[in-house]
């Protein structure tokens, strides 16, 4: 009995040292990401006490017909697509049991989870009311005909489930066995769940746009954007993980085995051809919508050679690298082709949200500095706690090693 | 004129008689039979850009009184702001000058509430829309989807408000009549349920078929309005926007919200199905 209580004091202990010692930083101090990062976040700390004290048009050039700028249309449109990656990964590996892709799902879930966790939640620095988020949540009022009031409940359970499909890993990182295999017997119901979620919220953040029929361009506007919404969020995940990837193995190269080095490649010439596939489905589907709306004339104004930017130059262009990189087995075409991909991804999202929306309005929106700030931050605070688990938990290590002293 | 008051007091008296009944009942808040909404007619043939409207409508709300006499704001188009729910514009056109009232249109289905997570826009019973601050999180959806542009948001407060017409949803409470419809000069507005104001623009257009032309805004603009108007010009020669269809705006998301719990019930038997079909004989847990 006092054996027990002393030796489970003992293990409290430990644990507690343990984690003090993890909390310490890691690494040299003085890189150049770090260089860069920190005056930014600091900086834009303050910029959000500026906003909370004086409002949001004190740090953004919003305006009454651009109610929604920068924070929405990239921070939560293009972040959350890029974060696609977590369902798809979790869907091939756990539920078509695509073995192959085994060694970046815990990489890729945490990636997803913080994007949710950052960009989605920057989603309260755009809210002009956010000490009142809970009531789409706690449901003193449902909003339940609003696309809005879905996204957020998807949000939600989708962090949730995301956070289970990592907490095997947080569990191994703490030694706590019994609960890594109770978690791990969860992964494939909420795996499930979270596919589920993902193509109900991927496809919602386009059907928040319906209704914007007389505001966003013909060439944008259709009643198909949750689809096309939900078609792109896979080639937008998937380039996105061969983008943090490649970062990913040059930087914590210590962490990863030679071996995984080489499945890594073989790896990527598959997410290449999953990403062709998915932007021929997309590409075909956009001809579709285009042709059935008959807007041939609008091809010769601006805005139609701006929809050709997007469509042939960052989506085409980057769907034929993938093909002839995949076929050719050459990785330097499928890492361009990643980069342009989620250019054009940046480009549809902003389009949508920002740059083809409004466009029979004189009124005009551009992010103002703070804004384009705030959001850097928001995309080093991500990178910050991914680097910081990333050195402590067996992430991107094949087998939980030994603990780091 | 006799016609315009009486539409006027009964229309009140019906607002007065609904929010009686749901006060009383405290549960459906619809009288007997289907609920009707209540809203004004513009007849801008009537309209001489007096501005005592807006006077009216700011002196109602505690809002900055505009000076009609002295301030010129005629001189350039102006649209709504936080803290002018009403304004009124000159247009140039083939039959001369004609001044138009702008305010929320209240539609019959309105945009606002629909994207409302919080239910934070309301259309009433009576037929006003009004914000409840206590429920908005300011996502300003309601900004993005409303076609008319009517709802504003106070970027420069910490505790910002969504500010619109409410169609004096207060003051018709208490009996009375919205401000500007008191106050205008000119009986160019006219207060009363949307079915008795459809009657009286079509008896106006009736009787006087070279003055209007013969269509009423809202009667199915973004699937119908409660505030409805009368012109002598094409309503697209003085600022209104004759493109948005008849199409109620919950209709256009009701086929995606009717896909999610068929997605919901749908996709989880499926993938848990395709997993067992994919799984391998000794692939474990892991």
């Amino acid at each position: 009995m006092m054996a027990s209580t002393t030796q489970s004091l003992e293990r409290q202990r430990s644990l507690w040292e343990f984690l003090r010692e993890e909390l310490r930083p890691k690494g040299p101090l003085l890189t150049p990401f770090n260089i860069i990062s920190i005056p930014v976040i600091l900086v834009g700390l303050v910029l959000v006490v500026i906003r909370f004290a004086r409002g949001l048009g004190s740090v953004t050039n919003l305006n009454q017909a651009y109610p929604w700028g920068l924070w929405i249309g990239f921070d939560v449109m293009t972040g959350v697509a890029f974060a696609g990656g977590a369902y798809i990964i979790t869907f091939t590996v756990h539920v078509l049991h695509a073995e192959k892709y085994h060694p970046i799902v815990r990489a890729t879930v945490l990636n997803g989870f913080l994007s949710y966790l950052f960009y989605a939640g920057a989603l309260t620095l755009d809210l002009g009311r956010p000490w009142h988020i809970i009531n789409p949540i706690i449901g003193n009022k449902f909003g339940y005909n609003s696309i809005l009031f879905l996204v957020a409940w998807h949000f939600l359970l989708y962090m949730a489930s995301e956070f289970l499909e990592f907490s095997p890993v947080v569990a191994e990182w703490l030694n706590l066995e019994a609960a890594r295999r109770f978690l791990n017997r969860m992964t494939l119901g909420v795996v499930i769940f979270g596919v589920t979620l993902s193509s109900l919220h991927q496809s919602g953040l386009g059907a928040l746009f319906l209704f914007s029929k007389p505001k966003l361009h013909p060439l944008w506007y259709t009643e198909f954007l949750p689809v096309l919404f939900l078609v792109s969020s896979i080639f937008a995940g998937i380039s996105m993980i061969i983008f943090e990837g490649t970062i990913s193995h040059r930087v914590f190269a210590d962490q990863i085995d030679p071996e995984h080095h080489h499945t890594f490649e073989d790896i990527v010439f598959g997410l290449a051809k999953g990403a062709a596939v998915s932007m021929y489905v997309y590409l075909f589907v956009k001809f579709v919508i285009f042709v059935h709306g008959q807007h041939w004339d609008y091809l010769g104004t601006k805005w139609g050679a701006w929809f050709l930017v997007e469509v042939l130059i960052f989506t085409l262009v980057p769907c034929a690298l993938f093909t002839h990189g995949h076929r050719e087995r050459r990785m330097g075409l499928i890492r361009w082709a990643a980069v342009m991909t989620l250019v054009g991804i940046i480009l549809n999202r902003l389009n949508v949200s920002m740059i083809a929306f409004n466009w029979n309005n004189p009124a005009t929106y551009v992010p103002s500095i703070p804004e384009i700030w705030i959001t850097f931050m928001v995309v080093f605070c991500e990178i910050w706690v991914f680097r910081w688990v990333v050195l402590r938990m067996p992430v991107l290590r094949e087998k939980p090693g030994p603990r780091p002293a | 004129m006799d016609r315009r008051e009486f539409l006027g007091l009964a229309g009140a008296a019906t607002a007065l008689a609904a929010t009686g009944t749901a006060a009383a009942s405290g549960s459906t808040g619809t009288s007997a039979g289907a609920p009707e909404f209540v809203g004004i007619l513009v007849d801008t043939t009537r309209c001489i850009g007096c501005r005592q409207c807006e006077v009216a409508c700011a002196e109602a709300h505690g809002l900055p009184v505009p000076d009609p006499r002295t301030d010129e704001a005629l001189a350039e188009h102006r649209d709504t702001t936080t803290t002018q729910w009403t304004v009124v514009n000159r247009f140039d056109t083939d039959r001369g000058e004609v001044f138009v009232k702008k305010q929320c249109m209240h539609c019959g289905q309105p945009a606002c509430a629909a994207a409302c997570p919080t239910n934070a826009m309301e259309k009433t019973h009576e037929g006003p829309i009004i914000w409840h601050g206590d429920r908005c999180m300011g996502c300003r959806y309601c900004m993005v989807a409303c076609p008319f542009d009517i709802p504003k948001f106070e970027y420069m407060s910490p505790n910002p408000r969504i500010q619109k017409c409410i169609m004096c949803h207060d003051r018709l409470q208490e009996g009375k009549l919205p401000a500007c419809v008191e106050a205008c000069p000119m009986d160019a507005l006219t207060f009363g349920t949307k079915r008795e104001l459809m009657e009286e623009a079509r008896t106006r257009i009736y009787n006087h078929p070279d003055d209007y032309v013969h269509h009423i805004y809202g009667e199915f603009e973004a699937g119908g309005t409660d505030w409805l108007y009368l012109a002598a010009v094409p309503f697209d020669q003085i600022g209104f926007r004759t493109d948005l269809g008849s199409d109620t705006y919950p209709d256009y998301t009701r086929e995606f919200l009717y896909a999610v719990p068929l997605v919901f019930l749908g996709f989880p038997p499926l993938l848990y199905g395709l997993s067992e079909l994919t799984r391998r004989r000794e692939g474990g847990e892991e």
